[in-house]
C-alpha cells in the first residue's frame, strides 16, 4: 500500500474503562478526504476507538485514554486542547438519527448559532442541507418539525447539522443500522460525495457496506488475552478480495464473529 | 462453523466442476481414439456429447451466480466462485476442441490413408496430464502443482511448432496430402489449445489461492 496522507493518526492508543482495557495499542492512520471503515466483531472496541477521535470518551467518567491521537500532527489529548473545539472540527453522526425536537431549519442552524456564527445563517442552512442531499426534499417545509421526517431523512439532517459547523472530519457510528436499504444506499452515496471535501471514518457491522463505500478498512479484533487490537489495515479492495491475515479472512467471510 | 450451508454449497460446486473436467477428459480421450482408429461412431459420440458439457457449464454458471447473489461472498469465497466460473468456461472450451477433433474425424472419414503426425498422441497425453494436474491443483489448492502445469505448456507448444513445420513441408513435397494435412493442422491447433486452457485453469488456481494473477513466485514451501 502506498503511503497515505493522514489527517488523523493514533499512536500506541489504548483505552480503559476503569481497569478494563477495551482498545489495545492501536496505531492507525486515517486518510485525508477518504473514507475509512472500522470493522470487527461486537465488543472489539470499534465505537470506543471512533469516539477517541473527537474526545467523546471524555464524557464517560470511567474512561481513560493512553497514547496519542494526532490531528494534522497535533495531539488531541494535549491539555491545551479544548474538546468542544475538537468536536466542531471532528463531527459525529450516530447510529440512530437524533435530531433535536426543533424545526428542520433550527436543527441545522443550532451549531453555528451557539458557535457565534456571524454570517448568513439561512445561506449556511441551505448549503448544509444541499451537501447532505436533503435540500430538495425539505426546502418547502424548513419550519416543520425534524421529527416529521423519515428515518433516512433524519439521518441526512443529522449529517447536515454536523456539516453546518464546517468540520474537517465526520465520524459515523453505524449510521445506517436503523435505516432501510434504500435510505442506506442514499447515505452511502452521500458519503462518497462528502469524501471529496471531508475525511470520513465509519464504524459498521455491515461488511458489504464497508466494501462498497470505504477506501480503507481497519479490522479490529477481540481475543481472550487482548481486546480491541488492530489486526489488519489496508485498502478496502485488497481487504475484501485478498486480506493478508487469516483472522481478517475468517471474519469477512463470516467464519467467525 | 457459522456458514456450514454455504461451505457445503462451495464443496458441491467444486465436486461438480471436477465432474465436468472428467467429462472433458473423456471427450479428449475419445476424440483421439476416434482419430487414431478412424472410428466414426466414436467421433459422432464425441460431437453429440459436447452438448452435455455445454449444459453442465451453464448449470455451474447459474449456481455461481445464485451463490454470489444470495451469499455476498468476499475474499477467498469470492475468489473461489470467480475461479469456478472461469474454470467452467475453460473446460467447456476444451470440450469444444475435443468436439473439433471429432468433427475432423468425420470429415476425414475412414477413406484417407495418410497417417496422422506422430506428435499427436504425445500432445494429447501432455494435455490430459495438464488437465488432470490443473484440477488436482484446484482440489488441493496446490500452487506448486499449478506452476508445474503452467511449465508443461512449453513442451506442447514446441511439439505444435514441429508439427506445423513438418506438415507445411509435407504439403509442399506431397501436394496430394494437402487436404489431409490441412485437417491435421486443425487437430494440432486443437491439441495446442487444450494445453493452453489447462494452463489457464492453473492460472486461476493460483489466483484463487493467492489473489494474484500470474505464475506463482511466492515464498518457497521449504520454510
Amino acid at each position: 500500500m502506498q503511503d497515505l496522507d493522514a489527517i488523523l493518526q493514533t499512536r500506541g492508543l489504548s483505552v480503559y474503562y476503569d481497569t478494563k482495557k477495551v482498545v489495545t495499542d492501536v496505531n492507525l492512520d486515517v486518510a485525508r478526504n477518504r473514507i475509512t471503515a472500522i470493522i470487527g466483531p461486537s465488543g472489539c472496541g470499534k465505537s470506543t476507538l471512533l469516539r477517541c477521535f473527537n474526545r467523546m470518551n471524555d464524557l464517560i467518567p470511567s474512561a481513560r485514554v493512553e497514547g496519542q491521537v494526532l490531528f494534522d500532527g497535533r495531539d488531541l489529548y494535549s491539555h491545551d486542547v479544548d474538546p468542544t473545539e475538537i468536536r466542531y472540527l471532528i463531527g459525529m453522526v450516530f447510529q440512530r438519527p437524533n435530531p433535536f425536537p426543533k424545526s428542520i431549519y433550527d436543527n441545522v442552524a443550532f451549531g453555528p448559532r451557539i458557535n457565534g456564527f456571524k454570517g448568513d445563517v439561512a445561506e449556511l442552512v441551505e448549503r448544509s442541507l444541499r451537501r447532505a442531499a436533503l435540500w430538495d426534499e425539505v426546502k418547502d417545509r424548513l419550519k416543520a418539525s425534524a421529527l416529521s421526517l423519515s428515518g433516512g431523512q433524519q439521518q441526512r439532517l443529522c449529517i447536515a447539522r454536523a456539516l453546518a459547523v464546517e468540520p474537517r472530519v465526520i465520524l459515523m457510528d453505524e449510521p445506517c443500522s436503523a435505516l432501510d436499504p434504500i435510505a442506506t444506499l442514499a447515505i452511502e452515496e452521500l458519503m462518497r460525495e462528502l469524501s471529496e471535501d471531508y475525511s470520513i471514518i465509519i464504524v459498521t457491522h455491515n461488511m458489504q457496506q464497508a466494501a462498497r463505500v470505504s477506501n480503507y478498512t481497519a479490522f479490529l479484533m477481540v481475543e481472550e488475552a487482548r481486546v480491541g487490537f488492530l489486526v489488519e489495515f489496508g485498502e478496502s479492495r485488497q481487504i475484501f478480495t485478498n486480506p493478508e491475515d487469516e483472522r481478517t479472512e475468517a471474519y469477512i467471510t463470516g467464519r467467525f464473529g | 462453523m457459522v456458514r456450514a450451508d454455504f461451505d457445503r454449497s462451495l464443496e458441491e460446486l467444486q465436486a461438480e466442476l471436477v465432474g465436468l473436467s472428467e467429462m472433458v477428459e473423456r471427450a479428449i480421450v475419445k476424440s483421439m481414439d476416434a482419430l487414431e482408429r478412424r472410428d466414426l461412431a466414436v467421433a459422432y459420440e464425441v460431437v453429440d456429447e459436447d452438448d452435455l458439457i455445454d449444459e453442465k457449464r451453464f448449470d455451474l454458471e447459474e449456481k455461481c451466480i445464485n451463490l454470489i447473489a444470495t451469499q455476498q461472498p468476499l475474499a477467498i469465497d469470492l475468489r473461489t466462485l470467480l475461479a469456478v466460473l472461469h474454470i467452467a468456461v475453460e473446460l467447456e472450451r476444451m470440450g469444444d476442441y475435443a468436439e473439433g477433433i471429432g468433427k475432423i474425424c468425420l470429415i476425414i472419414g475412414d477413406a484417407i490413408p495418410v497417417a496422422m503426425p506422430k506428435e499427436f498422441s504425445r500432445m494429447a497425453q501432455i494435455g490430459l496430464e495438464m488437465l488432470r494436474g490443473s484440477m488436482k491443483s484446484l482440489v488441493e489448492r496446490d500452487t506448486a502443482l499449478a506452476n508445474d502445469v503452467w511449465d508443461s505448456d512449453d513442451e506442447v507448444d514446441a511439439l505444435y511448432d514441429g508439427v506445423c513445420r513438418q506438415t507445411f513441408l509435407d504439403m509442399v513435397q506431397h501436394p496430394n496430402t494437402i487436404e489431409a494435412d490441412t485437417h491435421f493442422l486443425w487437430v494440432a491447433h486443437d491439441l495446442e489449445r487444450i494445453a493452453d486452457r489447462a494452463t489457464n485453469i492453473a492460472e486461476r488456481v493460483i489466483f484463487l489461492v493467492t489473489g494474484k494473477v500470474g505464475r506463482y513466485e511466492g515464498q518457497s514451501d521449504e520454510e
